[in-house]
């Protein structure tokens, strides 16, 4: 059976903490950081290890600041 | 080969832009000018040489159709006539800042407001002190005869794109209105996008991969920047000042007075001229061609030798203001004007010329 | 591949499935957090991406918040007077029938001062996309009553909220240039999920290929917060907009073309 793994980057620098993204992922694997980036925002970051490399979030970040990496896997 | 023809000076003007391989005319009708849209329809210049003529809905929209042409580094015109030209305005200023060649023709008519239909020269100070907002300037042509609505088409598209600058040929009912004996110049190819590229490096013609985009743009928001680019425009000013100026001088060179005027007014003073030098009065007339860059020099160095200048122009006193800029209060300036859209007679012009300078 | 694949064996350029589009310009957007303009820019840059379009591709962009697109888009760009960007965009399209030629409104410079353009240009069947950012609001001067605002909406010159009464009605222009025969695609879009922003490319796509066929003009309207302007979060704004935009602004196709074999 083959199940997608994603993983996201997110430019932290560039992000500005709008949490679009994070109402967007299915999988809820996206936080706000408590910390703040240069700018002082709340940046996103990724959390837990199930995501799937949907794209959601990278699609809505109206910064695209976002980028999705995804690989099949077989259990 | 001479190719001559009896046109209106509306007609010629229109004639030229084809002739001069002008890519588009996009205008609205207003009178005394619609002959200009008119002709151009009925010639079907995109049959001829391609180019796009087009109605627009508004004065407003039509120049602004000549900005989004001259962007992209296209030979593009619009004309109209007073209250229409106070409508493109806007447009105008956005092209100066934007550094954007193009060529407007205002037939003058009497103002303010709707006014009259009627000849008039009452849009110098808004064509040449700016008329839209922001420091700027655009260089003015006043053509005195249909010949010169012809020859200012080419010459105009020249300059506008020699300087990135808008240019006017600031006309009235008169010369738009009248008829005349023409010698047409021979058709001139339109620019291929090889040749635009070339010749507009700057227009936005597609963003290459050997180029960085091109962004025609009059905004910044960086005050310091900001002022750099006023700066650079005023450089480019003071060059076209240094560079451009046109004016003819008749009968000066043993004058005790002068006249001057422009476009229809001066060839009303030419005949003052005859009837006062058959009384015997020693009167030579100065016809500004351009009024901006204005021919200050021509008029500081008669004022060392002539007693006065009589300024004579269908509105109540504008080039006025720049003859006593140049010769600096040497001399008695004086003004005879009429408005409403009535014409100075000679017979009134000599009459002022007497009252006013000679027994001033 | 096992199931403990670690985030480093993951990221690796050959596993990328999103990445910004290298033909926004690498700078940081100049909008406020969440803002749709940010989305619909990349929208419009991936399929000019996607059409090899950088070298034909005319963009204008008059007053409003999205003036400065120029600085974010790495195609050549017309800044335009406030509600011109159609007189613009007529020349251009006319005189460059081998570009993709795009305007960029918002909503006061479309449907108040540019009114007369646009629909001018809708009605000439004008061969370019306008591309309609509606978000009820003036966002670039601060927050004031638009066009679009809808009754009873705050802003800042209607502080007490649009009195029809006084302040007149909303215009809902997209519906309006739909009946002109000028238009050939006319729809309302929006960016504020995932599955929103899918549709708005595709209907985004369909007018740069319909405009480019010279079909007409095709006009997509994308329905828009400004969480700044509104004064909410994002994600406030994000469902305020659902709850009160969208029933005045619904989404969907308004005028799809007609010709024989088209499938939507």
């Amino acid at each position: 059976m083959a199940k997608l793994k994603g993983a996201i980057v997110i430019d932290i620098e560039r992000c500005k903490g709008c949490e679009v993204c994070v109402g967007a992922c299915p999988e809820s694997v996206i936080t706000m950081a408590k910390g703040v980036n240069g700018k002082g925002y709340h940046f996103a970051e990724p959390t837990g290890d199930n995501c799937t490399g949907c794209t959601n979030c990278a699609v809505v970040c109206p910064d695209g600041v976002i980028t999705v990496y995804r690989v099949k896997v077989t259990v | 080969m001479k190719e001559l023809r009896l046109m209106k000076g509306n007609e010629a003007v229109a004639e030229a832009a084809i002739r001069a391989g002008a890519d588009a005319y996009f205008g609205y009708p207003i009178t005394p000018q619609s002959e200009v849209l008119e002709y151009l329809m009925a010639e079907k210049p995109y049959e001829r040489t391609g180019m796009v003529v087009l109605q627009a809905e508004s004065e407003v929209a039509a120049i602004n159709m000549c900005y989004g042409g001259a962007s992209c580094g296209k030979k593009v015109m619009t004309s109209s006539s007073s209250p229409g030209i106070s409508l493109k305005m806007e447009g105008i200023s956005y092209m100066a800042g934007a550094e954007l060649p193009c060529l407007i023709v205002n037939v003058v008519r009497g103002g303010p407001g709707l006014g009259t239909i009627q000849p008039s020269q009452g849009d110098y100070f808004q064509a040449t002190k700016g008329g839209g907002h922001g420091d700027y300037r655009m260089i003015v042509f006043t053509p005195a005869s249909v010949q010169e609505m012809c020859d200012f088409v080419p010459l105009g598209f020249d300059l506008a794109f020699k300087y990135r600058n808008p240019v006017m040929i600031l006309s009235d009912g008169v010369i738009g209105q009248m008829m005349e004996k023409v010698e047409l110049f021979e058709q001139q190819p339109r620019m291929t996008h090889e040749e635009t590229i070339k010749a507009a490096p700057w227009a936005t013609t597609g963003r290459t991969k050997d180029r960085e985009r091109n962004i025609i743009t009059s905004l910044d928001l960086d005050p310091s920047k900001q002022e750099k680019h006023v700066m650079k425009l005023n450089d480019k000013y003071n060059e076209i000042e240094a560079n451009e100026v046109r004016y003819e001088a008749l009968q000066c060179e043993d004058a005790d007075y002068v006249i001057t005027a422009f476009g229809s007014s001066a060839r009303i003073c030419q005949k003052a001229i005859d009837i006062a030098r058959a009384e015997g009065i020693k009167v030579g007339l100065v016809r500004p061609i351009t009024v901006w860059p204005f021919p200050k020099a021509v008029f500081k160095e008669l004022s060392k030798k002539v007693k006065g200048i009589l300024v004579v122009e269908m509105n109540l006193g504008q080039m006025i203001e720049d003859v006593k800029l140049a010769v600096d209060c040497k001399i008695p300036v004086e003004h005879y004007g009429r408005t409403g859209g009535i014409l100075p007679s000679p017979d009134e012009v000599v009459e002022n010329l007497k009252k006013k300078i000679i027994g001033g | 591949m096992s199931e403990t694949l670690t985030r480093d064996q993951i990221i690796k350029p050959e596993n990328l499935v999103y990445r910004r589009t290298p033909l926004m310009v690498d700078r940081p957007l100049s909008y406020c957090p969440g803002c749709g303009h940010g989305t619909v820019h990349r929208l419009i840059m991936e399929i000019i991406e996607e059409l090899d379009a950088q070298a034909r591709t005319v963009g204008v962009a008059p007053v409003g918040c999205s003036v400065l697109a120029y600085e974010f888009l790495d195609i050549d760009m017309q800044q335009a007077a406030h509600g011109r960007a159609p007189a613009l965009a007529t020349a251009i399209s006319r005189m460059n029938p081998d570009k993709y030629v795009f305007t960029y409104q918002g909503d006061g410079d479309l449907a108040a001062i540019g009114t007369a353009e646009t629909i001018h240009a809708c009605n000439r069947a004008e061969n370019f996309v306008i591309v309609f950012i509606n978000n009820g609001i003036y966002g670039m001067t601060g927050g004031q009553m638009a066009p679009t605002t809808l009754p009873g909406m705050k802003a800042s010159t209607c502080p007490y909220g649009r009195d029809t009464a006084i302040m007149g009605n909303p215009l809902k222009i997209t519906e309006l240039v739909a009946q002109l025969p000028g238009t050939y695609f006319v729809t309302r879009q929006s960016v504020h999920t995932p599955a929103n922003v899918r549709k708005t490319k595709k209907a985004l796509r369909k007018a740069f290929d319909y405009s480019f066929a010279k079909k007409g003009l095709c006009f997509v309207e994308v329905v828009s917060n400004c969480n700044s302007g509104w004064k909410m979060t994002p994600v406030q704004a994000n469902q305020w907009m659902v709850d009160n935009m969208f029933p005045f602004y619904p989404l969907g196709d308004i005028k799809v073309p007609q010709d024989a074999g088209e499938k939507e």
